[in-house]
């Protein structure tokens, strides 16, 4: 079965969600939409307090090219414009409240019916970025700019991410069981948008049930194809490895080996804006851990409040942590009062017993984060230079390629936290950067 | 612009205890290993068990009392160092037991009290925790602790007794030569192996033979070894390319000249080679990081191992090939960087 090098076999813990079918989350009183839920150029409100607005209005512009709108959850009264935390920097970041109407009132001409392979690419491209689409496995990056590779970067595979590699996490699995048609669908729009005859959709062996369905529903085009279970296989660069032998330059992009990856859910979302006119407003998330009392996979509006969501899964149980995404590469957050965002592949509440918290000692250089590390670098070093502050000496040493997966981490005896030291010494490279170039 | 939504603890505290939170918050991974270091230095202690008792079976209640003391007091003297500087106790961790069981194993078992405590102290003090404790020593401790010994006491580092069966121990044990030692006396005193006693390789294989209490049974050692290395918490390339270096050099002289050279097999099960190769070179601190680097490492030392032990004054070379490669390791290190992920080859 194809894989990559290096990697790591945690517990994967699937177990507590995977059977359960997603279940749609109820409409609630008040939704929190963050403005800025993708990477790129920032986006600027276009509503202000007291404005009524309709389900899948547009609420913001986005700046530039790498920047995409956020829409309307529901129908109802933009109530204020404030500043809340956000998941994934922890800072005080715009938002748009809009109280709900209860009547959930699509706004004009939506959901429209139209057919995506007779539209040209550019209106394709156009549709994919008003409707706020961005990667919802959790990098949230422009979905259109993905698909827009430069004309000097000829693209020859496009594959679509089904991995799931993160422990616990369902929701991708989810989808392809219950919704297989719309990301076979969405895949075909971005193989029309790419000029591609072909396709690959990758799933960890994990999952027989979803590699089985799809293989069942794919046109000949659309190859399925069965990935050794392994961590980080769903990580972009390691994707691209294990299908096709090739590597991405140290630096570079996946464009620079002529590949395309989009996951699983952002295909769904592709469609549903191309065919219908829908923009992302709800998605698939995994509600999760044993802090958690009754673990779900719903389909949730963005805009919700986490604390509402737990609720709705029967509250929290000796949780110790709370986390937005897997337990690999999730991000921890210090309250319940933030909303799911277009990137939330999951909300994981971790028990003490669960997670890891113990004071960290002397790497005795035994050389496992070595093994693990898929980029070939050398973990320990990044950590001792991180303990010291040395930014450049960790540049020397590859800090920039690391992709902070945390299979090192994971397996350092030592229990040294070397994913939050590369973070660390990557945050005072940037800092003398910006620096060198103001000055 | 305002705060929302007003439920935030984080935002106004006196607001809204009900949604108050306490939880951790740290970067990802959120998960990890269960195996820590002080699993894995179990793992070792276990994996030293069959060669230890070996030498309990052999040597009788002088082995224990050396084991003993050289475990009780390396956390002993660990303890009160990390006391005195006022650094954190990190006695828990077994590294400091695992130092004392290998010294132990690596001395005679008429080893004095006094003599293993000295070799405690140089394990410990002088080459751990001088340097920084667990991590940054150079040199394997246990090994320094004995070859501090063996130069400073040779009478008492050399005075071996004889293997006995456990049930037929007697308090004044003879003494007499180890293998290596015979081998080493013929070869000086007569020019050729031929003068050497008898070479039974059964004996050394199983453990009947004189030597450091730990050393004498190659097949217990072995166990251990593939105990170790299917436990994954070392890996196949020191001890196989140690062992494989040894024998095929030895091999290659005993080919040219058999009269002059023992047989490669008898230099394997001979000696400290076993204990050596899986124990006291496969240390993570002091035995490089990749893989490439820890076979580098195996070569010096069996190569370093086989000039002792045919050229050299002293009959063993086995902890003194160990300490010269580990001085190798940050060199080995820098030379055999693993070639990273997106790099043309």
């Amino acid at each position: 079965m194809k894989t990559f090098k290096g990697g790591i076999h945690p517990p994967e813990e699937k177990k507590l969600v995977k059977d359960n079918p997603i279940v749609d989350f109820p409409l609630i009183s008040r939704f929190y939409v963050l403005v800025q839920q993708h990477l790129g150029a920032p986006a600027k409100p276009i509503v202000s307090a007291g404005d009524e607005v309709r389900k899948g209005q547009v609420l913001s512009e986005p700046l530039g090219f790498v920047s995409v709108p956020v829409h309307a959850p529901t129908s109802g009264k933009v109530k204020e414009i404030g500043r809340m935390v956000h998941p994934v920097t922890g800072l005080l970041a715009p938002c748009i409240v809009i109280d709900a109407d209860g009547k959930d009132e699509w706004a004009d001409g939506l959901p429209l019916e139209r057919d995506p392979f007779s539209m040209s690419r550019e209106e394709l491209l156009n549709a994919i970025k008003s409707a706020g689409i961005v990667g919802m496995g959790g990098a949230t990056f422009p979905t259109h700019v993905k698909l827009s590779p430069p004309k000097d970067k000829p693209i020859d595979t496009f594959i679509v991410n089904g991995a799931e590699c993160e422990p616990y996490l369902s929701s991708d699995h989810r989808l392809m069981l219950e919704q297989p048609d719309r990301i076979l669908q969405g895949t075909r729009v971005a193989m029309r948008i790419l000029g591609l005859d072909r396709a690959t959709i990758a799933v960890e062996a994990n999952k027989p049930d979803a590699i089985r369905l799809l293989r069942e529903k794919a046109p000949a085009d659309i190859q399925i194809e069965a990935l050794k279970v392994k961590y980080p296989q769903g990580a972009e660069k390691q994707l691209i490895n294990a299908l096709t032998k090739r590597e991405v330059p140290s630096g570079g992009l996946p464009m620079d080996v002529g590949a395309v990856v989009q996951n699983a859910g952002t295909c769904a979302a592709v469609w549903d804006a191309c065919a219908r006119g829908i923009p992302l407003i709800e998605r698939i998330t995994s509600v999760t851990g044993r802090g958690v009392v009754q673990p779900k996979n719903i389909r949730v509006r963005v805009g919700t409040l986490v604390r509402e969501v737990i609720e709705f899964c029967g509250g929290l149980n000796e949780a110790a942590k709370i986390i937005f995404g897997g337990p690999m590469m999730g991000i921890a957050q210090f309250t319940q009062e933030i909303p799911i965002m277009k990137g939330t592949s999951g909300v994981l509440v971790l028990r003490e017993e669960d997670t890891n918290i113990t004071l960290y000692s002397a790497c005795i250089s035994c050389g496992r984060c070595v093994e693990a590390c898929p980029m070939g670098l050398i973990p320990s070093v990044l950590s001792k230079l991180g303990e010291k502050g040395m930014w450049e000496k960790a540049v020397e040493n590859n800090l920039l390629d690391c992709v902070e997966c945390g299979s090192c981490t994971y397996v350092c005896p030592a229990n040294r936290p070397i994913v939050h030291f590369v973070k660390h010494l990557k945050a005072l490279s940037r800092a003398a950067s910006a620096k060198s170039k103001g000055a | 612009m305002k705060n929302v939504p007003a439920s935030n603890p984080a935002q106004d505290p006196e607001k809204d205890q009900t949604a108050k939170l306490s939880v951790y918050v740290s970067s990802s991974p959120h998960v990890h290993t269960p195996e820590d270091v002080p699993w894995i230095m179990r793992q070792v202690v276990y994996a030293l068990i069959p060669g230890a008792l070996v030498g309990v079976y052999f040597f009788g209640i002088p082995a224990i009392k050396v084991i003993a003391v050289a475990v009780a007091s390396c956390v002993a003297m660990e303890a009160l160092w990390q006391k005195l500087t006022g650094s954190p106790i990190t006695i828990n961790d077994g590294s400091a037991a695992l130092t004392g069981l290998l010294l132990a194993m690596n001395l005679p078992s008429g080893a004095p009290w006094w003599l293993v405590v000295i070799g405690s102290f140089v394990a410990i003090i002088i080459a751990k925790q001088i340097f920084g404790g667990i991590g940054n020593n150079p040199f394997n401790p246990a090994l320094v602790g004995r070859v501090f010994l063996l130069i400073s006491f040779p009478v008492a580092m050399t005075t071996w007794p004889e293997p006995r069966s456990f049930f037929t121990q007697t308090a004044d044990a003879t003494t007499g030569a180890t293998p290596l030692g015979a081998l080493k006396t013929a070869i000086f005193e007569h020019g050729t192996i031929g003068a050497a006693p008898e070479m039974n390789l059964m004996d050394p294989f199983l453990g009947n033979v004189g030597g450091s209490l730990g050393e004498i049974s190659a097949l217990a050692l072995i166990l251990g070894g593939v105990y170790l290395i299917a436990r994954r918490i070392i890996t196949w390339h020191i001890p196989v390319v140690y062992i494989a270096t040894v024998a095929v050099l030895t091999g290659i002289l005993w080919l040219i000249n058999p009269e002059g050279y023992a047989n490669p097999v008898f230099h394997l099960v001979a000696g400290g080679l076993m204990l050596g190769a899986f124990f006291m070179a496969t240390d993570m601190v002091t035995s490089p990081i990749t893989n490439m680097g820890k076979i580098i490492f195996a070569v010096g030392c069996g190569a370093i191992t086989v000039v002792i032990r045919l050229w050299g004054g002293y009959p063993e070379g086995v902890s003194f090939a160990i300490l010269i490669m580990n001085a190798f390791v940050p060199l080995i290190n820098r030379a055999t960087k693993p070639t990273k992920f997106g790099v043309v080859r």
